[in-house]
């Protein structure tokens, strides 16, 4: 593939941004941010799927047939939106570190 | 050549550094899920950037270039005209742009595409303000919003940006909002059946800049809607189509006292958001009425 010039923007100490550029995937470790955790109370949870739409980093999984909502820590950012949204209350948002 | 690193969710990464509770990523998530893989984006400066990277590292599975505020459309529709070229009628062009990039800076090359009814999709994702750079009030501020260049409150309302839109008579626009999805993912559908310049205004409540707990986005979007202060609307081949008359029209009081951007604000500016919202309301009605 041809490239662009490499002049400009190539100094020693900084990162080389060239033509074409974004070429890796990447995701922040988001999940650092995360003051309070959502965690879900399993017997109140229908499996509506509200939540799992609405949250920004898609870390809830619901599947109803598998009768299963999960929630992935990886990356969520504890922002409670998804416990704001749950028309059951049916997740609370609970201090990052404290007791479950 | 991409180089996964992560898995995607979706066409897109699931750490993105958006703040707590913004949902432009929802936004992304669900265009590039009904748009598929066969589609190039273009982003200009601003909180959405980071999506297409300004580095080697890329937030979505899809091509993406970061443009400049002023020509988001303009670049696009220079892609979609490469694309004819090559004999691809196939791969969706698509802008994704603030509102500052949009109805301020980009207005020009956005209007100039919407007059060739270049065959791209404009989607302009509205946080109401000039978010990335420290929320400076752009022409999206609503009136009475406070930012840090309108700190006692924008003295005068914003411009409309759909009825900008109409006025170019494009072949299909709709508004949408992040509290909304079913109805948003079916506007994209549509957009996406369509050829030409297609436009879509997307209400995205900026927790940072709004002054509000991350939690309550859905709830603030939702709110938006159900008072007026956000209309959801189609405009299809010259006729406009207004969603669900609001719940409670007019009655943006509950909706600004959530908001720490309209904290202080009298009762007077109050009722003169909330007449602004009825007349636009009104105006609407009657646009929908014709044809
Ligand atoms: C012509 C020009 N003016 C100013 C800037 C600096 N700038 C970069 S991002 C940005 C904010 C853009 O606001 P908006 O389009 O509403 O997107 P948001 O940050 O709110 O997501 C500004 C002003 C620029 N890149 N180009
Ligand atoms: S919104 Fe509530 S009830 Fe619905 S799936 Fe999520 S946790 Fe369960
Ligand atoms: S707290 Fe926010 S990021 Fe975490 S799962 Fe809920 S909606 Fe998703
Ligand atoms: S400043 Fe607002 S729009 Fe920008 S990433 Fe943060 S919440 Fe989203
Ligand atoms: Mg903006």
């Amino acid at each position: 593939m041809e490239m662009q010039q490499n002049t400009p923007t190539n100094t020693p100490k900084k990162r080389r941004v060239l033509g074409p550029c974004s070429h890796v995937l990447v995701a922040y470790n988001t999940g650092s941010w995360r003051m309070v955790r959502p965690v879900a109370d399993q017997e109140k949870c229908v499996r509506c799927g509200i939540c799992a739409g609405y949250c920004p980093v898609a870390a809830i999984t619901v599947d109803k047939k598998a009768d299963l909502m999960e929630i992935d820590y990886t990356y969520c950012k504890g922002c409670g939106i998804c416990a704001n949204e749950c028309p059951k209350e049916a997740i609370a948002m609970k201090p990052e570190g404290g007791e479950n | 050549m991409l180089t996964y690193t992560i898995q995607p969710k979706g066409l897109v990464s699931p750490g993105i550094n958006t703040c707590q509770g913004c949902m432009i990523d929802v936004i992304f998530r669900n265009v590039l899920d009904i748009l598929g893989e066969d589609t190039a984006l273009v982003i200009p400066p601003g909180c959405a950037a980071q999506f297409s990277g300004c580095g080697p590292e890329s937030a979505i599975t899809v091509p993406g270039i970061q443009g400049n505020l002023e020509n988001s459309a303009a670049i696009a529709a220079g892609i979609a005209a490469g694309f004819r070229f090559q004999g691809n009628d196939h791969t969706q062009v698509v802008a994704i742009a603030g509102d500052g990039g949009t109805v301020d800076i980009g207005l020009q090359s956005l209007s100039g595409a919407m007059e060739r009814n270049d065959n791209i999709l404009y989607i302009c994702y509205d946080n109401q303000a000039y978010m990335n750079t420290g929320i400076q009030g752009s022409s999206s501020t609503p009136y009475a919003a406070s930012t840090t260049t309108t700190p006692a409150g924008k003295p005068v309302g914003s411009k409309d940006l759909i009825r900008i839109v109409m006025a170019h008579n494009v072949p299909y626009a709709a508004t949408a909002s992040v509290s909304h999805l079913p109805d948003l993912r079916k506007k994209v559908k549509k957009a996406k059946e369509i050829k030409g310049c297609r436009v879509l205004h997307i209400l995205s409540p900026c927790p940072t800049g709004w002054g509000y707990p991350s939690a309550k986005t859905v709830e603030i979007a939702r709110k938006a809607v159900d008072s007026g202060a956000w209309v959801l609307l189609e405009y299809e081949n010259g006729k406009v189509t207004l969603g669900r008359k609001p719940a409670a029209l007019g009655d943006v009081a509950e909706y600004m006292s959530m908001q720490k951007r309209f904290a202080g604000i009298g009762e007077d500016a109050v009722a003169t958001a909330a007449k602004n919202v009825t007349d636009r309301y009104a105006y609407l009605e009657k646009l929908a009425q014709i044809g």
